[in-house]
Parts: structure tokens; sequence; C-alpha cells
């Protein structure tokens, strides 16, 4: 879609008459002049490109020879709109990290919506509106798509399933098993925030400010990485649910290594330190949408910094620890106190205390 | 941050810990009472920063640890019923009761749900009239105010679908029944500071003076923790006893006022058991006469059968300081939080998750 035309998008109220259909009915699943109707005027305008176009059961895709990097993600959150993003623009820079995560270049998404009869059609055209701009600002398109409808009661508004292909170039190797002792520990930016905004929002929580989530694409700032530093990139990860400890734990363990990081070196914004010292929750298990690990080779710790730092969502980036060849399986925090503890993985979800 | 940082500041801690081991010269053994005190001990690996001299034990002071296991299956079947929305604060959710545990009644059709404030419930009530909204009042002194808040505010608005399941405890006699055991180890006390906030310290003077035994009222943070063990080791070392304030920040001796009067209409002690140490003498809180028509356990009969405690579990005798985790034969292997066998193990605050969640094996 070019941008003139998305502006324009933009500008347009929803395109399905809010007067005759204020929300989704059973009938908008049902293969009909409804659904039709939903899928013309409102997805098939949202997110036009020529795979798209061509209204089939699935997109034709020309790919050079390599290998395909495959990722699918079902997203389920309530509230479906919170600050700085909803399950839309969410969805779409899920998927295209997953890939990214890969060691991927994206190359085209789907998007299977599964709405709840009575849905707003106004919220199901911001959620279409930001899935849109969110694929267009990952310059990743979404060439096919699926949507059903069931009972009111039966869902929770909106479920959206992206799911996506990418490329991975020669010579990239990306695996939790490649880390090695040595190898230095970035993360791109401060923890914990996307957690924070959505706990914040379910509790009535007011802060200061207003916590916003942190979901943004990532393929760019790992093209950046991987260009620079090719096969010298031996891990990179999103930790989205479980946080940072529960990626390390699961890196740790598959790579047979032991991972050290330091309390004091891993950014987290004030207002979610202080977000979360309230919730009795630790930073470093809440969810981000936005950010990554990457584990790289010692020496070229130093450039990947200055990569992040570059890019647009890497302002903040920093080095949290190394990889080493004790304590194989387990990540060992320095404390800000100078004692040393095991960050285990959770039995379950994090559950605020009593006092 | 500011108000959290001064108090996590390695330099700081560590000169306290450097005058510590200046100053003690015989074996002590030190209590924490609270649970989120054995938590930031070992989470931030304060008791290794210790002269060997020095032992610590944990106390009783994790509330969901010692909720008896007949309550917690009362609360699952109440919570079981379908006219029932059953609220609690998140770490009661997880334990395991003789059959199920909170999480598994939500999965299994059940309107459970975590609040972080009583009120929340009352508000759930007064908004849907229809449903019976009953919330699980677990805590020391320091929650309860808000229960009681939240009690008097349901009888202002005259409620009758609002009700709460008490199960709150009481440090003072807690701590009078460990020191009374003969088997007592312990020499000094960390009293808890979110405790003392609410109810002042004047309790705590005929403990210290009946037991000659220093109780200093200590914070959360690791500065907090360091400068109370500090304070605790310097009396015991001078050979004084009383009590004495580390947490000065938030407590005075008298304590908040306003909520121990909220406290004293809505409450009563009572005898209460705690799971693995047993009955001890007022050590609970009861609703008084005018707000018994908001007992919980009085409004719905159910029936519960309990089933015995796994023999192998240890957890009365490191609830009272007479053991540490380690030294349960289960511990790490048949118990641990995916599959607890006692509540030290399930509860964030319980000492037993803490060794665990923190590496100590």
């Amino acid at each position: 879609m070019s941008d003139d035309l998305g502006e324009k998008l933009q500008a347009l109220s929803c395109p399905v008459p809010v007067a005759d259909y204020p929300n989704i009915l059973l009938g908008h699943g049902g293969g009909g002049r409804l659904s039709q109707m939903l899928v013309e005027r409102m997805f098939a305008a949202s997110f036009d490109n020529a795979a798209l176009s061509e209204m089939h059961d699935g997109a034709v895709l020309a790919v050079p020879a390599g290998r395909l990097a495959f990722s699918t993600d079902s997203y389920v959150v309530r509230p479906y709109f919170f600050p700085g993003g909803d399950i839309g623009s969410l969805a779409v820079h899920g998927t295209v990290n997953d890939l990214a995560m890969c060691g991927a270049r994206p190359l085209a998404l789907s998007s299977a919506l599964i709405l709840e009869e009575g849905l707003p059609m106004e919220d199901l055209w911001r959620i279409t509106r930001s899935m849109a701009d969110a694929a267009r600002n990952a310059g990743v398109p979404i060439v096919t798509g699926d949507t059903k409808v069931v009972g009111r009661g039966k869902g929770d508004g909106i479920f959206v399933n992206v799911t996506g292909v990418g490329l991975v170039a020669e010579g990239v190797e990306i695996s939790p098993r490649r880390a090695k002792p040595g190898d230095v520990i970035l993360v791109s930016g401060a923890i914990a925030q996307h957690g924070v905004a959505i706990m914040a929002l379910r509790e009535g929580l007011e802060f200061g400010t207003t916590v916003t989530t942190d979901s943004a694409p990532l393929n760019g700032m790992v093209a950046s990485l991987l260009a620079a530093l090719g096969a010298d990139v031996h891990v990179l990860r999103d930790p989205t649910r479980g946080g940072v400890a529960s990626v390390l734990n699961e890196i740790a363990k598959a790579a047979g290594t032991g991972v050290t990081i330091s309390e004091a070196a891993i950014p987290v914004a004030e207002e979610v330190r202080g977000a979360c010292e309230i919730l009795g929750l630790d930073p470093l298990y809440v969810a981000n949408e936005g950010k990554l690990l990457a584990f790289v080779a010692r020496e070229r710790a130093d450039e990947a910094l200055s990569i992040l730092r570059a890019d647009r969502f890497g302002a903040e980036a920093a080095i949290v620890g190394e990889v080493t060849a004790e304590h194989p399986g387990k990540v060992v925090l320095k404390s800000r106190v100078g004692g040393r503890r095991i960050v285990d993985l959770l039995t379950g979800d994090q559950l605020p205390r009593i006092c | 941050m500011k108000f959290v940082d001064e108090y996590r500041n390695e330099e700081s801690v560590r000169k306290v810990a450097d005058s510590i081991r200046a100053l003690v010269t015989l074996p002590w053994t030190l209590m924490e009472i609270c649970g989120g005190q054995t938590h930031t001990l070992i989470k931030y690996g304060l008791d290794r920063m210790l002269p060997d001299l020095v032992t610590l034990v944990h106390g009783p002071g994790c509330p969901v640890c010692v909720t008896p296991l007949e309550l917690i299956d009362r609360a699952v079947a109440i919570a079981r019923r379908p006219d029932v929305t059953f609220m609690s604060f998140g770490d009661m959710l997880r334990v395991p009761g003789s059959e199920l545990d909170l999480l598994s009644v939500k999965a299994r059709g059940g309107d459970v749900r975590m609040v972080y404030s009583p009120l929340d419930a009352v508000k759930l009530a007064e908004k849907e009239p229809a449903r019976q909204v009953v919330f699980f009042a677990v805590g020391f002194e320091t929650t309860a105010p808000a229960i009681a808040g939240a009690l008097l505010t349901a009888e202002r608005l005259g409620l009758a679908n609002f009700s709460v399941l008490v199960s709150h405890v009481l440090v003072p006699p807690a701590m009078e029944a460990i020191l009374s055991s003969p088997a007592c180890l312990v020499k000094g006390f960390l009293a808890a500071g979110h405790v003392c906030t609410v109810m002042g310290t004047h309790e705590y003077d005929p403990i210290a003076a009946k037991y000659r035994i220093p109780i200093v009222v200590t914070g959360f943070e690791p500065l907090d923790l360091m400068v109370g063990i500090r304070m605790t080791l310097a009396a015991l070392e001078e050979g004084r006893h009383g009590v004495e304030i580390q947490y000065s920040r938030c407590v005075s001796p008298g304590g908040n006022v306003p909520a121990q009067k909220l406290l004293a209409e809505v409450f009563a002690p009572c005898d209460r058991p705690w799971r693995g140490i047993g009955v001890i003498p007022k050590s609970g809180y009861a609703l008084t006469p005018r707000f018994e028509r908001f007992d919980a356990a009085k409004r719905f009969d159910v029936e519960t059968v309990t089933a015995e405690e796994p023999k192998v579990c240890i957890a009365g005798s490191i609830l009272q300081g007479l053991a540490k985790p380690r030294d349960c034969a289960a511990f790490g292997k048949e118990c641990t939080p995916e599959k607890p066998l006692g509540a030290p193990m399930v509860s964030t605050e319980g000492a037993c998750a803490a060794y665990y969640s923190y590496g100590r094996e």
C-alpha cells in the first residue's frame, strides 16, 4: 500500500456502515454477504497488497532458494486497547519479531481473527487499521487471512492469530544452542514495560506518568545487527511472556551453559520499577513486546551495542551479562547489594504477595 | 528510584556487614518474623554476608503458610458454589487444599478472582446484588484494617451479599509461643515492620521484658535488615533487652491509632490454629457480634473433608525456627513449588520457596 493511500484510509471512518451494523453479528463470519463486506471493505482495503487482492484461499509468494522461517502466535489480551497499542499492532509486531529472532527477514503475514458476536464495529476498525499501520511500519505485508465469529460470551471480544514466513540469509545461524561461554548478552532497551502497562490498566493503578507498551517491530534492528556481525550473532530472543528471566533460563538449559547477569546493568524505567514495587512483581519476569536479547561473540559486543543503540527502538540498549562455563543450565544474578542468587523459572504466573 | 535505591546500596550494606563482623564475639541465633524479610534476606544473599557466629532462622510470618488446611478446604468449597464470586489476594490462590486449590476451582468454572483491595470486593457486591461476594481475609495485623474498612463500608451500604472468610493471625502471641517452647533457640527477634506500622510497639514491651530478649522492629529493604540485625546483635553483645525501632521512617511506638480503632470495632482476638504449629491462644481475629452476619464461615454451610498433612513435611518446625528448609528430607525432591507438600513451599514469602527459588539447594 502506498503511504498516500494509507493516509487516506486513516482519515476515513469505519468503512462498514456502522449505522447498519454497529456490532459484529454471527453472520459476519458466515461466508455470505456480511462476511464478504467485512473482508472487502475492511480487511482488503486496509491491508491492500498484490497477493491479498487476488482474493483467493491463500497467498502465492515468489521466494528465492534458501531457508524459510515460519512462525505463528495467537494473541489474547484484555483489555484489547491499552496505552501505546492494541491487540492488532501487538499481534503484527509479535510475529514479525518471532521471525526476526530466527534471524529471518519477515516476508509475509497472515491474519486470522476470531471475533465475539457483539464486538463493536468501530473497535474492529481501529484494530484493523492498527494492524495495517504496524505491518506497513515493519515493511511486511499481510497477504492472507480468515475471520470467524463465535457467539456472545464465547470469546473475549477478539482473538488474533498472526502467522508469518521469512527468509534466513546465507551464513546466519541463530539458535539457543549456539550460546557459548564468553558470549556477551545485550538487551535492546528498558524491560518490563508491556506487562506493567497492561497490569496497571487492569488494576486501575495510576502513576505520575502513564506506562505505555513497548510493542514495536524489531526486524530492522535485527537486520542491521546481522548485516554487520553475521555469524557472530549466536542467539536472539524476544523476552515476551515470562520476561527476561524465563528466556535466559530456556537458553541456559538449551545450550548447557551458565548465564550471569548484573541487576544494576539491566535498564528498567523509573515508573516501571515503581509499579513493580507496588504490585509486588519482579521486572525480570514481566513481559516485553518490543525488546530483544542478543548473545554475541565477546569481541563484537561493543559494535553490537552501538548498532542496537542506533536503531529507533534501541536507544537504551545495554550489556547486561555473559555466558559462563560455570553453573550450566542456571541463571545467576549479581544483586545490587553484591549478593548472588539463582534466577529460576516461575511455576505459573507471578502472583502478587499479600503484604 | 528514590527511597528504594538508598536502601539497596551495595556500599552501605557492605559497611554494615563489616561493622557486624567487628561486633560479634559469641554465637547468636536471630529470627526474622516476617516472610517478606526472609524473602529479602535470601534474595539479596544477606545471610551469607554475616559472620558464621550468627544464625538466622525464619519465623512464622507468612500468612499463607500458617492458614490451616481446613480453612483452605472451606474456601475451596465456598468458591465452588455457583452463586459465589470468591475474591482473594494473589498468593492464596495456588495454595493446595486437600483436594483442590482456588486456581483449579476457577479452571473448573468457579468464579474466583484476584484483587488488590478488599474494597474492590465490596464494590463488586454493590454492583451485582444477585451474586454472593466472598473475600478471603488472610494476613497479619497489616492487612486487617483494610478488611475492617471493607466491612464497615459493607455495613453502611447494607450489603446482604458480601461476606468474609476470616483467617487473620496476630504476631505477638506467635512470638510468645515460640519463646515459651523449651526447644527455642532464638535469642533476638527482628519484628515485622509493617505489622508495627499499624499496631505500634507497646505490645512487644512485656514480651521483651518477660523473656529478657531484644526485639528490633525492622524494615524490608536490604539495608533495613542489615541495620536491624546489627541493632539486635549489639543489644545481645551488651546484654541489653527491650524493644527498639530500626524502621522508624514508618513505625512509631503508638502505631496507627485510627487503624487500631477500626480493628477494635470489627475484630476480637480468638484462639486459632496455625498450620504446622497448632492452636495458639488469642492469636487470631474473629468478627465481633456486630459483624457476625458478614462471616462467610457461618453464612455458607459447606461440608469439607480435610486430608492429613504429609508426614515427611517439617513445615511446623521450620515456621518455629527449629529447623531450616534444607533440613527437610523432601526439600527440592518430593517438595518443590510445582508440587508443594507444605505451605512454606507455596507462598513466595514462605521460607522453603525462598530457599528453593533463589537456589539454596
